[in-house]
């Protein structure tokens, strides 16, 4: 841990965004699994993640960023996946 | 040297506000420093300085905009009293813990309740341990002395930290003496630019100012606090002879009146200490070695620099315009006892409470006090240590 | 080039919010942030009054926020940006800095509507060009839901809880963003996450504004309101479905609702979720379920007269 030598002054954070070396992908008791077969890239579960937990290039979904999602099922729920069939199930974390 | 001319404290303390040309000013109106903004406002609404006012609703909005101007990175200045003071009290712990250089006139006023308008240090002493940098002014002329010394003090790149400049509320304030101005291009010269630290407004720097720190980290930032303001007697030292240069009127951490044979001695802040150096000069003639020790630094405390100046005195009377009301002492005595506690030869020093609320110091409350400490000086017992003097009852 | 606001463009943009962050899991706050942050079109300051999204978002030398922030303290979000933005004009002014920035503050409902009223109202008053957004979670979360002013009626809370004597919460949610509007300034919002588009709409409508706007954002909490920590978005879109969050805006005194639910549902739908308002549907607590309603009927039907004053004749909505 630091000494006080080393602190910055003003404990003024300098590194913007540093809180991704914090994972919080270790508090989840359900994860997200993405089929992409019933996935329509709506983007809805990448604009309504409170973690920004998914993954996205070019305009489309991709894998869940494991590192950080913290398992609120947000996604699952909001997902409307194809003719009724849902692209993201929670299951157990661990199972 | 300027020619001489007459000025009120906070015409003063403007004045220097005006010279510095702070980049931002928010203040709250309050008795007796209402002036130093009409005066400030006025030099804004002329176009004489590049200051932007922020009239701020209430004085813990006004010290919370400094705060947020500090950060994004100019020069900030404001200036209050008393109950306003006391209405910033947290944000106080801020400014300074976030390291940001502001500049703040403080007219010593007396605290509510009751409600009173006089001269007190009350608001400034209760604000004592806030981690900001604290010089207190005898006069019109130190106020702006002191003002304009304050922003290369705070501003210094080794100190990064707020300041308060404390004159006597309308003693000082209200009261026309005769002083001098310093040139005008060699005061904007002495004060100079402003130097950004970590600025907000620096938008390829994204930095986040004020994150939560939790037990394992708090106590090493108050180290490292502490260890700051440990550099700060030294610079104000430096900044007191470059600014002697300049004016011809140089400062240290405190004056010393008549103090180096002087058996008993006074110590007292702020305009008392005038009154206190006639009386003293009345008494020197009678033959007594009276001496007289005004502190003007007085946070960071110069504890060693003030334990070798009395420590070879008999007898000294420390006198407080402010008190823990019956609780304890009064804090100029408390931080007097303890640079000379641990000293095998130490004087006996006693505590006068004077001035609360207004109430006038006059030259027979120093006298009152010289006879006691001569008394001391022979031997005899102290019959209380603490006393309150110029009450009635 | 202005980013569309389709979640197709928008996820190809950089984000300004970085993972990491400590809200609970499922909270409506880091989304609602997110999504001011993603439709901001031009570079930020951000303060934020104490409070969850700030303690949060800003541990030791953990930070999620790549635009430069500020956290001073719980009652001052607004002055503290008030400070910035004025300090931004002198420089401006003094031919010291050229930037375009714009300046926001975050507070929650305590910071913003409680104890951070004063600064909040002065320096709307002031005039300063800045936006004050507020994410309401209905309570101060932070410290462990204590009822704030933006409780809603009947709402369970750490200071108003259910006993035998009394019911949870009897006052009506104060009405902050209408307060706001008549402070006359430029552009009050209310908007709701469900409802993204609305709301970065209205977040980009409010930059370009020059003055002081007010956006007030439903923010669900799962842990204060007693639900699942899935339901942030389905919550804060039955709080618009149900006209108890109506999404409008009041630009320079001109009201305008700017969604209007296909169909008005009854507002048990929005409070059977959630575990804050279960006593209400006790039987002898039946009148609390109807004065809640009442006062949402009110108040919706208040805004839609409203929004008539402004509607000429013979044109359409």
């Amino acid at each position: 841990m630091k000494t006080w030598h080393e602190l910055p002054p003003g404990a003024v954070i300098t590194e913007p965004g540093s809180s991704r070396n914090f994972k919080t992908g270790s508090w989840r008791s359900y994860k997200p699994v993405w089929n992409e077969e019933n996935c329509i890239h709506c983007m809805l579960c990448w604009v309504y993640c409170p973690d920004m937990a998914v993954k996205a290039e070019d305009g489309k979904r991709c894998e869940f960023d494991y590192d950080f999602c913290k398992g609120c099922g947000v996604c699952a729920l909001e997902c409307p996946g194809k003719k009724g069939v849902k692209a993201i199930t929670m299951q157990e974390e661990g199972a | 040297m300027t020619k001489m001319i007459a000025a009120t404290g906070n015409e003063a303390i403007a004045n220097a506000m005006r010279l510095a040309n702070p980049d931002v000013c928010s203040a709250y109106p309050i008795t007796p420093a209402t002036e130093i903004m009409h005066i400030f406002s006025g030099y804004a609404a002329n176009g004489e300085v590049s200051t932007e006012m922020l009239l701020a609703e209430s004085e813990h909005s006004a010290m919370s905009a400094c705060i947020g101007a500090a950060a994004a990175g100019g020069r900030v200045a404001t200036a209050t009293s008393s109950q306003g003071l006391a209405l910033m009290w947290e944000l106080l712990f801020i400014a300074s813990g976030m390291r940001l250089p502001i500049v703040m006139g403080v007219c010593n006023r007396a605290l509510s309740a009751p409600i009173n308008i006089g001269c007190d240090h009350s608001d400034s002493m209760g604000a004592r341990d806030c981690g900001w940098i604290q010089l207190y002014s005898e006069n019109s002329q130190e106020a702006f002395d002191n003002m304009l010394q304050a922003f290369r003090i705070a501003e210094h790149m080794d100190v990064r930290l707020p300041i308060m400049v404390c004159l006597d509320g309308f003693i000082t304030s209200h009261s026309i003496e005769s002083m001098r101005w310093v040139d005008e291009s060699a005061a904007r010269a002495f004060v100079g630019g402003y130097q950004q630290s970590i600025p907000l407004l620096d938008i390829a720097k994204p930095a986040s100012y004020g994150p939560l720190i939790l037990s394992d980290m708090y106590m090493e930032y108050r180290k490292a606090h502490e260890q700051i303001m440990a550099k700060v007697p030294q610079i104000v030292q430096e900044v007191g002879a470059e600014y002697g240069k300049l004016s011809g009127r140089s400062y240290g951490l405190f004056e010393s009146y008549r103090l180096e044979d002087a058996e008993v001695a006074i110590v007292v802040m702020s305009s008392a200490a005038g009154t206190t150096k006639d009386v003293i000069d009345r008494y020197r003639e009678k033959g007594i070695r009276a001496g007289l020790l005004k502190p003007r630094l007085y946070r960071p405390f110069p504890y060693e620099e003030i334990c070798r100046a009395l420590q070879h005195l008999k007898a000294v009377a420390v006198l407080d315009r402010s008190d823990s009301f019956g609780a304890s002492f009064g804090p100029l005595y408390l931080d007097i006892v303890s640079s000379l506690c641990n000293q095998p030869q130490k004087p006996v020093i006693i505590n006068k409470i004077f001035g609360l609320g207004g109430r006038d110091y006059m030259p027979d409350q120093a006298e009152h006090t010289l006879d006691e400490l001569i008394r001391i000086a022979q031997g005899a017992p102290v019959n209380s240590v603490k006393e309150y003097i110029g009450v009635r009852g | 080039m202005l980013t569309p606001l389709n979640l197709k463009e928008l996820s190809k943009q950089p984000e300004l919010f970085a993972p990491g962050h400590r809200m609970c899991t499922g909270c409506g706050a880091p989304i609602v942030v997110r999504m001011v942050m993603m439709a901001a079109q031009y570079p930020l300051v951000v303060a934020n009054a104490t409070g969850c999204l700030e303690v949060s978002t800003s541990i030791a030398e953990y930070t999620s926020w790549k635009t430069p922030w500020i956290h001073n303290a719980f009652e001052n979000a607004a002055a503290t940006i008030a400070g910035v933005e004025t300090m931004y004009r002198s420089l401006k002014k003094q031919g010291k800095i050229n930037d375009e920035i714009r300046f926001i503050a975050f507070g929650g409902d305590g910071g913003t509507s409680d104890i951070g009223f004063q600064s909040l109202s002065g320096a709307m008053e002031r005039g300063h060009d800045m936006t004050y957004i507020c994410y309401d979670n209905g309570a101060y979360m932070n410290t462990g839901i204590q009822r704030s002013s933006a409780t809603p009626f009947g709402a369970d809370t750490a200071t108003c809880p259910v006993g035998s004597e009394s019911q949870g919460k009897q006052q009506q949610r104060k009405d902050l963003t209408r307060i706001m509007a008549a402070h006359g300034i430029p552009y009050v919002a209310q908007a709701s996450p469900n409802h993204w588009q609305d709301l970065m709409r209205k977040v980009r409508k409010a930059l370009d504004i020059k003055g002081p706007k007010f956006i007030n954002i439903i923010s669900p909490c799962n842990r204060g309101w007693r639900t699942k920590t899935n339901d942030a978005i389905q919550l804060s879109r039955l709080a618009v479905e149900t006209c108890y969050w109506p999404l409008f805006e009041i630009e320079n005194g001109v009201t305008s609702i700017t969604v209007t639910p296909r169909e008005k549902k009854p507002l048990i739908e929005f409070l059977k979720p959630q575990g804050r308002f279960k006593h209400m549907f006790a039987t002898e607590n039946a009148w609390m379920l109807e004065t809640a309603q009442q006062h949402v009927d009110a108040c919706w039907d208040r805004l839609q007269r409203e929004q008539t004053l402004f509607v000429q004749p013979g044109t359409s909505e």
